[in-house]
C-alpha cells in the first residue's frame, strides 16, 4: 500500500508543476500589458521602472521561478509563523495583488470561509440526497420512483446554474419574499434570531449547488447498486433469509459505496468550479467571486494564485481518490 | 455483386438502429424538440417582423401583448426577436465547438490507440488537461485573448472564434479517453489483423475499419459536446466575458435581464428556460443513440 500511494504520489508533483507553468505561461504570454491603464503622459523610463517594480522585467524562466518559490516556500512559512508565532517569513517578498497591494494570501483566507460553508454545506446536502434516492431507484429499477429520480437528474445536468439561482431568486425573493436574494458576508451568529437569518440566506445557495451534486452522485449510485444487487452474494443474503432491509444496507449499500466514494472525492474540486457562477448569482463574497473581480481588473497575480489553487485541489483530490480506492478495493492496488 | 450486398446491410443496419431509437420516447421527443429549436433559429429570424437589434424607445418595457408575445426589453427591443437571434449564436457555437471538440478527441483519441508507442504520451497529455481547472482558465482565455481577436476579426467574429476555440480545446478529453478505448479494443479483432496482415496501409485500416466502428460512440460524445458548448457559452455570457453586450446570446438575454430582477422577473423565464430545454433535449438525444447504437442494450 505504501509503495502504491508513493507511486501515486510521485506522478502528482510532476502533473503540478506541468499544470503551474501551463497557468503562468497561459498569463504571461498573453498580450495584454498591466500599463495599459497608466496615462500616456508617464515618461516611459518611468515605465519601465513600474514595470520592475512589478517584477516584469525580467526573463520569463527567473519570473516563474520566483512565482513557484513564493507559492511553495515563503506562503507556507507565512502560515506557519501565524500558527506558532514564529518568524520565518519575515522580510520575504509575498505574493502581492496588483489590484489591493496587499498579499493575495490574505485575501484568499478572509474569502475561503464564505466559499467553504456554501458549497462544503452543499455538497453534503447533495451527497446525502443523492444516495437514498440512488440505492432506491437500482432496487426498484424502471418504477415509476427510478423514472422521475432519472428525470430530475436530468434536468440537475441540463438547468444551468445561473438559471436554477436566479429562478429560485424570482420565486422566493422577488415574488414570496421569503428569502433574501443577496447573500450578507457581514452577517455574525450570535443568537437564534441571527441563527435563523444565517439559515434562510444559506439555503437558496446551497440547494442550486445541491441540485447538481445530487443529479451526479445519484446516477452514479444508481449504476453501483444496479450493478452489486445482481451479484450472487445477494442471491446469498436472500436465501439466508436476511431482511429486505438488512441486504440493502449493509451488503449492497457498502459494496456500491466503493465506487460512489471516490467519484465524491474526485468532484470535490469541480463544486468549486459550480461555485464559481453560483456565488456571481447570489452574490457572496466567496473565493470565486474575488477571482471573477481579479479577472475584471487584470490582477494578474491574484488570477494566477487562485486558478492555480484550483488546480492544486484537482491533483491533491484525484490522488486522495486513488488512495481511497486502494484502501477499500484491493484489487485495485496492483503492486 | 458484393457492393449490393453491402449496400443492403448497411440499410438494414441504419433501420435497425432507427427502430430501436423510435422506442426511446424520451429521445424521439428529445430530437423532435432540438430539431424544432433549430429549424425556429434559423427560419425565425427571416419570418419575424422585427429585428433584433432596433430599437423602439417608446415601447419599451411592455408586457406579452399581440405585436410582442413575449414582451420588449428596457429599449423597446423585441424580446421574441432576440430570443431566435440569440439561439442562432448560442447554437452555432454549441455545432461549431461540438466539430472541434470531437476532431479533437477522435485524432488523439485514434493515434493512441492505433499508436503503441504515442499512447503513453498522449494519454499523459489527456491526464494533464483533465487536471486543469477548466472553467477559471476560459475565462482567464475570454480575457486576455478578446482584445486581439476582437481588432483581427472584428468584435462578433473574433469572439466567436474565441469562444468555439476556448471550449474546443478544453472538452476533447472524455471523448479521446472513450475512443481510445474502443481502438484498443478493436485494434486486436480479426478484420483489421487480418486488413494489417493483407497489407493496407494504417490511413486505410484507420479510415475503413477503424472509424465506422468507433462512430457510435462519436456520436454520443457529440451530443454531450453540444450540450457543453451551450452551456459553457451561456455561462461566459452570464458572468460578462462572452459576446458583447449588443450582440444577444442565450446566456448574455439572461444576464440583462438578471438586471431588471426586480422590476421585470419574466424577464429571466425565457433564456433560462430555453437554454435547459435544449440542453434536455440534447441529452436525451445521446441517451437514445446510446441506446440505439450499442446492440447489448437491445436485449432489454
Amino acid at each position: 500500500m505504501i509503495t502504491f500511494i508513493l507511486r501515486r504520489l510521485l506522478i502528482a508533483i510532476p502533473t503540478l508543476v506541468v499544470i503551474s507553468l501551463v497557468v503562468f505561461l497561459l498569463l504571461n504570454l498573453a498580450p495584454n500589458d498591466p500599463m495599459a491603464q497608466v496615462p500616456l503622459t508617464v515618461p516611459p523610463e518611468v515605465k519601465q521602472k513600474m514595470r520592475e517594480a512589478l517584477g516584469l522585467g525580467q526573463p520569463i524562466h527567473v519570473q516563474f521561478l520566483k512565482w513557484l518559490i513564493q507559492f511553495f516556500w515563503i506562503e507556507p512559512q507565512v502560515f506557519i509563523d501565524y500558527l506558532f508565532n514564529t518568524t520565518f517569513s519575515e522580510g520575504k517578498q509575498r505574493i502581492i495583488s496588483w489590484q489591493t497591494r496587499s498579499p493575495v494570501m490574505d485575501i484568499v483566507v478572509q474569502r475561503l470561509p464564505q466559499t467553504l460553508w456554501v458549497v462544503g454545506m452543499s455538497y453534503v446536502v447533495g451527497i446525502l440526497i443523492a444516495l437514498p434516492i440512488g440505492l432506491y431507484s437500482a432496487y426498484k429499477q424502471y418504477s415509476i420512483f427510478d423514472n422521475v429520480g432519472t428525470f430530475v437528474s436530468m434536468i440537475g445536468y441540463s438547468v444551468p446554474p445561473f438559471f436554477s439561482g436566479v429562478f429560485v431568486i424570482v420565486i422566493f425573493s422577488v415574488q414570496l419574499g421569503w428569502l433574501p436574494s443577496i447573500y450578507d458576508t457581514t452577517h455574525s451568529v450570535v443568537d437564534w434570531e441571527t441563527f435563523k437569518f444565517q439559515i434562510k440566506q444559506m439555503i437558496m445557495p446551497v440547494m442550486v449547488l445541491a441540485l447538481q451534486t445530487t443529479a451526479q452522485i445519484n446516477r452514479f449510485m444508481r449504476s453501483a447498486s444496479l450493478d452489486n444487487l445482481n451479484q450472487d452474494y445477494v442471491r446469498t443474503a436472500r436465501a439466508k433469509g436476511l431482511t429486505e432491509w438488512t441486504i440493502l444496507t449493509v451488503h449492497v449499500l457498502r459494496n456500491s459505496m466503493i465506487p460512489v466514494v471516490t467519484v465524491i472525492a474526485i468532484n470535490v474540486p469541480y463544486i468549486f468550479g459550480g461555485a464559481l457562477i453560483t456565488e456571481q448569482v447570489f452574490k457572496v463574497n466567496g473565493i470565486g467571486h474575488q477571482l471573477i473581480g481579479a479577472i475584471y481588473a487584470n490582477d494578474l497575480p491574484t488570477v494566477q494564485t487562485i486558478t492555480f489553487m484550483f488546480a492544486f485541489l484537482i491533483v491533491s483530490f484525484n490522488l486522495i481518490a486513488d488512495i481511497i480506492y486502494g484502501l477499500l478495493d484491493p484489487r485495485i492496488r496492483y503492486d | 455483386m458484393i457492393d449490393q450486398e453491402n449496400k443492403e446491410n448497411i440499410g438494414s443496419l441504419y433501420r435497425d438502429v432507427w427502430d430501436q431509437f423510435k422506442k426511446h420516447k424520451g429521445a424521439l421527443f428529445g430530437g423532435v424538440v432540438f430539431l424544432t429549436i433549430i429549424i425556429a433559429v434559423i427560419l425565425g429570424p427571416f419570418l419575424w417582423p422585427f429585428e433584433a437589434n432596433a430599437i423602439d424607445i417608446r415601447s419599451r418595457n411592455q408586457g406579452p401583448s399581440f405585436i410582442h408575445p413575449f414582451g420588449t426589453d428596457q429599449l423597446g427591443r423585441d424580446t421574441l426577436a432576440r430570443m431566435l437571434a440569440g439561439g442562432r449564436t448560442s447554437i452555432a457555437v454549441g455545432l461549431c465547438a461540438m466539430v472541434l471538440t470531437i476532431f479533437l478527441g477522435t485524432f488523439i483519441g485514434v493515434t493512441a490507440g492505433f499508436y503503441k508507442r504515442l499512447d503513453g504520451p498522449l494519454m499523459r497529455l489527456t491526464d494533464l488537461f483533465l487536471s486543469l481547472p477548466l472553467l477559471p482558465l476560459l475565462l482567464v482565455m475570454m480575457l486576455l485573448f478578446r482584445e486581439p481577436l476582437s481588432s483581427a476579426y472584428g468584435p462578433e467574429r473574433g469572439m466567436f472564434i474565441l469562444i468555439v476555440f476556448a471550449i474546443g480545446i478544453t472538452s476533447w478529453m472524455p471523448t479521446a479517453r472513450i475512443v481510445r478505448a474502443d481502438v484498443l479494443a478493436l485494434k486486436e479483432r480479426e478484420f483489421v489483423l487480418a486488413a494489417i496482415a493483407s497489407g493496407s496501409s494504417n490511413s486505410l485500416v484507420v479510415r475503413r475499419h477503424i472509424l465506422p466502428n468507433v462512430l457510435s460512440a462519436i456520436l454520443v460524445s457529440a451530443t454531450l459536446a453540444i450540450a457543453n458548448g451551450i452551456i459553457t457559452e451561456s455561462a461566459l455570457s452570464f458572468l460578462g466575458l462572452g459576446f458583447p453586450p449588443d450582440f444577444p446570446t442565450w446566456g448574455r438575454l439572461l444576464n440583462d435581464a438578471v438586471d431588471y430582477l426586480q422590476q421585470y422577473p419574466e424577464r429571466v423565464f425565457w433564456p433560462g428556460l430555453l437554454i435547459s430545454l435544449t440542453v434536455l433535449s440534447v441529452s436525451y438525444l445521446g441517451d437514445g443513440l446510446r441506446d440505439a447504437l450499442d446492440p447489448r442494450m437491445r436485449k432489454r
